[in-house]
């Protein structure tokens, strides 16, 4: 039933056109439902999960932390300050007290507790509907190490997500970047990885070149990207744990840039410039030859796989200025989908297969947008001085990207908007930030 | 007042390219090095007054030209500083160079990467239709890595659209 609710759901939204959502107020069940509307955040109640041992004291709460700032982050609920309790749960076994939690308008209640035994953390957790009086969804266990236990309230968070929205969670994931540091005119740039929310910042590279556009593998265990260790910008793929990384093959005299890998992970596409054009071409990581996907004598890269690999959507500007087109992955004849005022760059096919999002330059402002694969329904989500470069969360619902201040003390940070343009919010990074890519789900 | 002020200016300006000027190549010098004339002071090599210098192709002959809005045409005013390098590129033949290519702020960085490197691949035509042999010529882009400055204006931007010449090898380098 839930399936099919869920792929009716899926029809909708491909006919309905401009995303929002809306909450399924006080009757039927806690859903958060995506059409048309306007939306008031949805209120939770999370009381500091129980430390069934006294190793799992701190653990607990900070756990509980992370849980509710994950979920008051996407915008589409909202924590009741525990001050408002009437209840308090004494106990994960413990009945709950429904009309207490009702009393203060929370929709929807989530306990949990921690127990440490050795180096094993496990953290368990219920969802109650309050309304309906009815536990949503069984009680679930997460274990890991204790120093895992960030990932662990993600993996929390991710549930309860999806058990009201219905749709894949983005909470236990992590961002490859380009960390700044310095002026504009002696910016120092290095490779870095954080969890999707700007914790556990670990760097890739050092600060001595030029980096520019990580790309995550489909696995999330290794980066594509582009550094001018060579006095050339030239492509590298790092191996994550290792932090082991190497140049893919580029012949003289060209430079290569805009990696991105394909679905299979097996495959690349990215940008070379020869002799002043710069044209699409794809290889295998394993080695073999380049083979060259555009030929015209404009501007052709950013490329961007769809998620079943069949197509890629890139950006070019043969018709005059620079414009979306997609064309099949193993090359051919191109279909222009950008069609509306000013320039349309950085194009990224969503997890999805239904939006690619964009950079948009008109009037002296830029914007990151989303539209359909078939160029209908353009919406731009923000405008500043300077938005670009936009990734996907894993599940399609949150775009990350780079937005730079102007003037001489311009500076490069990492923001993130809902798909409905709704939740623009600052990411934070220890340093400047620019060029993100999100990771798919962890497993 | 401001007529006497000019004359002032062009006065200094002939002592310059006299001072400067390469006896050498005092019959080939073409766009940005001055005209002909025989030097009388003493050259330190190396230096900007040393013609075969890098100190003296950066400053007296230009190491760069500016580009339009998105544009990779080399203007006419570039195509004089153009000119005096293949000049001096041509005498000076210890030298490599590297032609960096560079964009402004306004646009997003894979583009302005390829824009570089047209720009950049513009000039370094430009050299060889002059007669630069084009194994002594790379080019690389930065797009907008590498401003000069940093302003958020057109004044900097016009200054950030840019090829530079930059010279490697030579003695005096």
């Amino acid at each position: 039933m839930r399936v099919l609710v869920n792929l009716l759901f899926g029809l909708l939204i491909a006919i309905t056109g401009p995303v929002t959502v809306v909450m399924a107020q006080g009757n039927g069940p806690l859903r958060i439902e995506i059409t048309e509307g306007v939306i008031e955040p949805l209120p939770f109640a999370l009381p500091v999960f129980e430390a069934e041992n006294a190793e799992a004291g701190a653990l607990s709460a900070q756990i509980s932390q992370v849980i509710a700032a994950d979920l008051s982050g996407t915008g589409l609920f909202r924590q009741i300050s525990p001050d408002a309790f009437i209840s308090t749960v004494s106990s994960f076994a413990a009945p709950v007290q429904y009309a207490d939690w009702k009393a203060i308008n929370a929709q929807a209640l989530i306990t949990g507790a921690a127990s440490v035994q050795g180096n094993q953390l496990n953290v368990k957790f219920r969802l109650y509907d309050v309304f309906s009086g009815a536990e949503l969804g069984s009680g679930l266990q997460f274990s890991g190490t204790p120093d895992g236990w960030r990932r662990i309230a993600h993996k929390v968070a991710d549930a309860v997500y999806s058990r009201i929205t219905g749709e894949g969670g983005y909470f236990d994931s992590r961002v490859v970047y380009v960390a700044e540091t310095g002026p504009k005119d002696a910016r120092q740039k290095r490779l870095a990885v954080m969890d999707y929310d700007g914790a556990n910042v670990q760097y890739l590279t050092g600060n001595d070149d030029i980096v520019l556009a990580p790309r995550f593998s489909p696995d999330g265990r290794r980066v594509l990207y582009t550094s001018y260790e060579t006095g050339f910008p030239r492509i590298y793929v790092l191996d994550i744990a290792s932090v082991q990384r190497r140049s893919l093959e580029s012949q003289e005299g060209t430079m290569s840039f805009a990696p991105r890998f394909a679905p299979d992970g097996d495959r690349i596409v990215f940008s070379l410039s020869q002799g002043g054009n710069t044209d699409i071409y794809a290889m295998s990581l394993a080695g073999g030859q380049a083979v060259r996907l555009t030929s015209s004598p404009s501007i052709e890269t950013a490329p961007s796989f769809s998620p079943d690999g069949s197509q890629i959507v890139f950006e070019s500007d043969r018709s005059g200025s620079q414009q979306l087109y997609i064309m099949p992955a193993t090359g051919g004849e191109a279909r222009r989908i950008s069609f509306g005022p000013g320039r349309y760059g950085t194009p990224v096919w969503s997890p999805r297969g239904d939006l690619v999002a964009f950079t948009k330059q008109n009037s002296g402002r830029f914007h990151i947008g989303v539209m359909r694969t078939d160029g209908s329904e353009e919406r731009l989500l923000t405008a500043s001085f300077l938005d670009e470069g936009p990734t996907w969360a894993p599940n399609g619902r949150v775009i990350m990207f780079t937005r730079e201040t102007q003037g001489a003390s311009g500076r490069s940070s990492l923001y993130s908007v809902d798909i409905t343009g709704r939740n623009l919010r600052p990411v934070n990074t220890p340093e400047g930030g620019s060029d993100p890519s999100w990771s798919p789900l962890q497993e | 007042m401001k007529l006497t002020g000019k004359i002032v200016l062009l006065v200094a300006g002939l002592a310059l390219a006299a001072c400067t000027n390469p006896g050498r190549f005092g019959n080939d010098a073409g766009g940005g090095a001055g005209g002909g004339g025989i030097g009388s002071g003493a050259i330190v090599p190396g230096s900007a007054n040393d013609p075969t210098s890098t100190a003296y192709f950066n400053q007296t002959v230009g190491d760069r030209v500016l580009f339009a809005v998105d544009q990779s045409d080399v203007t006419a005013e570039g195509q004089a500083v153009l000119n005096g390098q293949a000049t001096w590129l041509l005498s000076n033949t210890d030298f490599t160079a590297v032609i960096e290519g560079h964009a402004d702020e306004q646009g997003t960085r894979e583009y302005n990467v390829a824009l570089g490197a047209r720009r950049a691949n513009a000039v370094r035509e430009y050299l060889i239709s002059r007669g630069v042999a084009g194994n002594r010529l790379r080019t690389v882009s930065y797009g907008k890595e590498r401003p000069i400055e940093i302003c958020s204006n057109e004044a900097c931007y016009a200054k950030n659209r840019r090829a530079v010449t930059v010279l490697a090898g030579g003695l005096s380098g």
